[in-house]
């Protein structure tokens, strides 16, 4: 994690994807009134008339542009291609983590295979010269528009946090906050296992206490 | 074509293309249980399959569909071999897939298969492609999920090919090139439908317009409206490619019975077991009575109900999205012949006529 810049708080935001996620993430940040900038591993030409119609007040960058300004990179790439994303695009970058590994859907990606590790560990072991945070990965991209809610609404959705460096989990959280979830810091990276395919939160749309009370069943039972 | 789904545009209103009212019924072979709840043979679950195609057809549908599917809980892998014996005993319902995994397939194949189903069905057949249940079908034919993107982009572009018709020479990374081919059954009249399913990446919208297929958007979660920038996407994309506007469907699931209790009462306990299994396969939490409520509702994905109510839901979507087609997927693995066979008749002489009602009150300039 070393030479990583945290900010002491978040004014730009790059997005890397624009499938699924990556434009639903870039949208509901905007709103949040950060600057976001999306990127695929091609030419901006080809999202421009998506940003456009799709995430107005978005732009469309190549990686390397969308990413050198960016207070915090966020990652919606098929976790398949990872392997092949040069560490050095994120260097010194905070880096939100918000892939997701499950081989049955996704295809066996052998770095992933280790079952000591979890996926966002893996992660950070790869983008050595970046700080690697898990977050925004576990509520199913057709709800994250929808579930925002005011700070301090009653049904306001948790969503979880996990990172080594709480600094930087701190600073992650906040985003979240001001996206309109509350954000459940788990600890660690490892800790954050817990938000990945199979575990007890992933996928359900929860309060901070229904959330919390799915984690500590799970931590029971096992 | 004269059928009610011959899809030129009618008029142009405002800027904003005119196409047909279609409504439709998809399937995806849901394994049927008999009035005891005992499981029916895989065999027999297909054969009433037919039957519903053809009910669909007497009671008014537009159109059916049939998406491919490798389990238990779907047997429907040859969804064209069941269209075709649907198409044998009908004469205006089109019929189609809904979904083909192209990704899995050969582009040649599911041309050719599909070109002889337009030969049987006189101009009747469609496609949609997608990637469906390709988690079930990549294991089953020896194909890596990781490659999925590459397989549907190339097989995507090798399918266009082929509906241009006359010899195909086409070269790509998975499967061998053609050199020159001479691929049969030509068609009698230009290409048959071709539809491209997106579940909510803009890039495969702009795809599909890239290619000059349809678009059907598979609305099986979340909100409906959240898709409403994606018709306005493929218009542009479709205008920023040279192309004429092209129609814009809807597939979402439902269940249409008498009442809006019977139902979801019917509904629930079989859409619980089959979203329980899939969320172990998937690994996301089950849900809860909660979750589908909000489903069930206005801003849901599940079209469910009594006629009245869903008929007002598709009519809603329909103009939010500016669709032109709404295909119901209907059943539910464990449901029984008997409650489907009502929701296909309610459906057909209820829903049907109370959208079309709807769109006409809503589409008149003084109403
Ligand atoms: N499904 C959900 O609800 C959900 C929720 C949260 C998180 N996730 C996770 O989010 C990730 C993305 O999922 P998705 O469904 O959005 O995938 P997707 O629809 O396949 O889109 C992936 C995007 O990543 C781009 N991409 C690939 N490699 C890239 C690279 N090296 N640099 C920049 N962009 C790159 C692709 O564009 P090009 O191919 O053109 O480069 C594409 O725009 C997955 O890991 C998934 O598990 C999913």
């Amino acid at each position: 994690m070393s030479g990583s810049v945290i900010p002491s708080s978040v004014r730009r935001i790059a997005v890397l994807g624009a499938g699924h996620v990556g434009p639903v993430i870039a949208r509901i940040a905007l709103d949040a009134g950060f600057e976001v900038a999306i990127a695929t591993s091609g030419s901006p030409d080809n999202l421009e008339l998506i940003t456009q119609v799709v995430m107005p007040g978005v732009d469309a960058r190549w990686a390397a542009d969308a990413v050198r300004t960016a207070d915090l990179v966020v990652l919606s790439i098929p976790l398949h291609r990872f392997p092949a994303l040069d560490p050095a695009l994120l260097a010194g970058k905070l880096v939100v983590d918000a892939m997701n590994y499950w081989a049955p859907a996704d295809g066996v990606v052998a770095i992933f295979q280790d079952q000591r590790l979890s996926s966002s560990e893996v992660v950070q072991g790869r983008l050595t010269q970046s700080t690697v945070i898990k977050s925004l990965n576990q509520i199913a991209y057709q709800y994250l528009d929808d579930g925002r809610r005011p700070a301090g609404s009653l049904d306001r959705h948790a969503i979880g946090v996990a990172g080594d460096d709480s600094d930087a989990a701190n600073v992650v959280g906040d985003v979240i906050d001001r996206i309109g979830y509350d954000p459940v810091l788990l600890g660690s990276l490892k800790a954050g296992r817990i938000l990945q395919p199979g575990g007890p939160v992933f996928g359900a749309v929860f309060t901070r206490s229904e959330f919390e009370r799915a984690m500590h069943t799970a931590a029971v039972q096992s | 074509m004269t059928s009610s789904t011959a899809e030129t545009p009618r008029e142009t209103t405002g800027g904003s293309p005119r196409f047909p009212l279609v409504l439709g019924l998809d399937t995806f072979g849901d394994h049927e249980h008999d009035a005891e709840d005992r499981p029916l043979s895989h065999a027999q679950t297909i054969r009433n399959v037919v039957e519903e195609g053809v009910l669909a057809e007497q009671v008014g549908v537009d159109f059916f569909g049939i998406g491919e599917h490798h389990t238990d809980d779907f047997p429907m892998p040859a969804a064209d071999v069941v269209l075709a014996a649907i198409a044998a005993r009908t004469k205006r319902i089109h019929v189609g897939s809904a979904v083909t995994v192209l990704s899995s397939d050969d582009p040649v194949r599911v041309f050719q298969r599909f070109s002889t189903l337009n030969a049987i069905s006189k101009g009747r057949a469609e496609v949609v492609l997608g990637r469906g249940s390709s988690i079930d079908s990549f294991p089953l034919f020896g194909y890596d999920l990781a490659n999925y993107e590459e397989l549907f982009e190339e097989k995507v572009n090798l399918f266009a090919e082929l509906l241009k018709g006359g010899p195909v020479t086409w070269q790509g990374n998975l499967r061998p090139s053609l050199n020159n081919q001479d691929v049969v059954p030509y068609t009698e009249a230009g290409p048959f439908r071709t539809w491209i399913g997106v579940g909510g990446s803009p890039q495969s919208v702009v795809r599909a317009a890239h290619y000059g297929f349809s678009l059907m958007l598979a609305i099986i979660g979340g909100s409906p409206a959240r898709f409403r920038p994606f018709s306005r996407l493929f218009l542009q994309a479709l205008e920023k490619f040279g192309r004429e506007p092209l129609p814009i469907g809807i597939h979402s699931p439902g269940h249409v019975a008498e009442t809006d209790e019977k139902a979801l009462e019917e509904f629930w306990p079989r859409w619980l077991h089959i979203i329980t299994k899939m969320s172990k396969v998937r690994g996301f939490a089950i849900p809860t009575l909660e979750s589908f409520r909000f489903e069930v509702g206005p801003q849901g994905a599940l079209f469910i109900g009594s006629p009245e109510t869903v008929a007002q839901k598709i009519a809603a979507n329909l103009q939010t999205l500016g669709a032109n087609r709404f295909d119901l997927k209907f059943g539910m693995p464990g449901l029984s012949p008997d409650s489907l066979i009502r929701n296909i008749e309610l459906y057909g002489t209820k829903v049907i006529p109370r959208v079309r009602e709807l769109l006409a009150e809503s589409t008149q300039p003084d109403a």
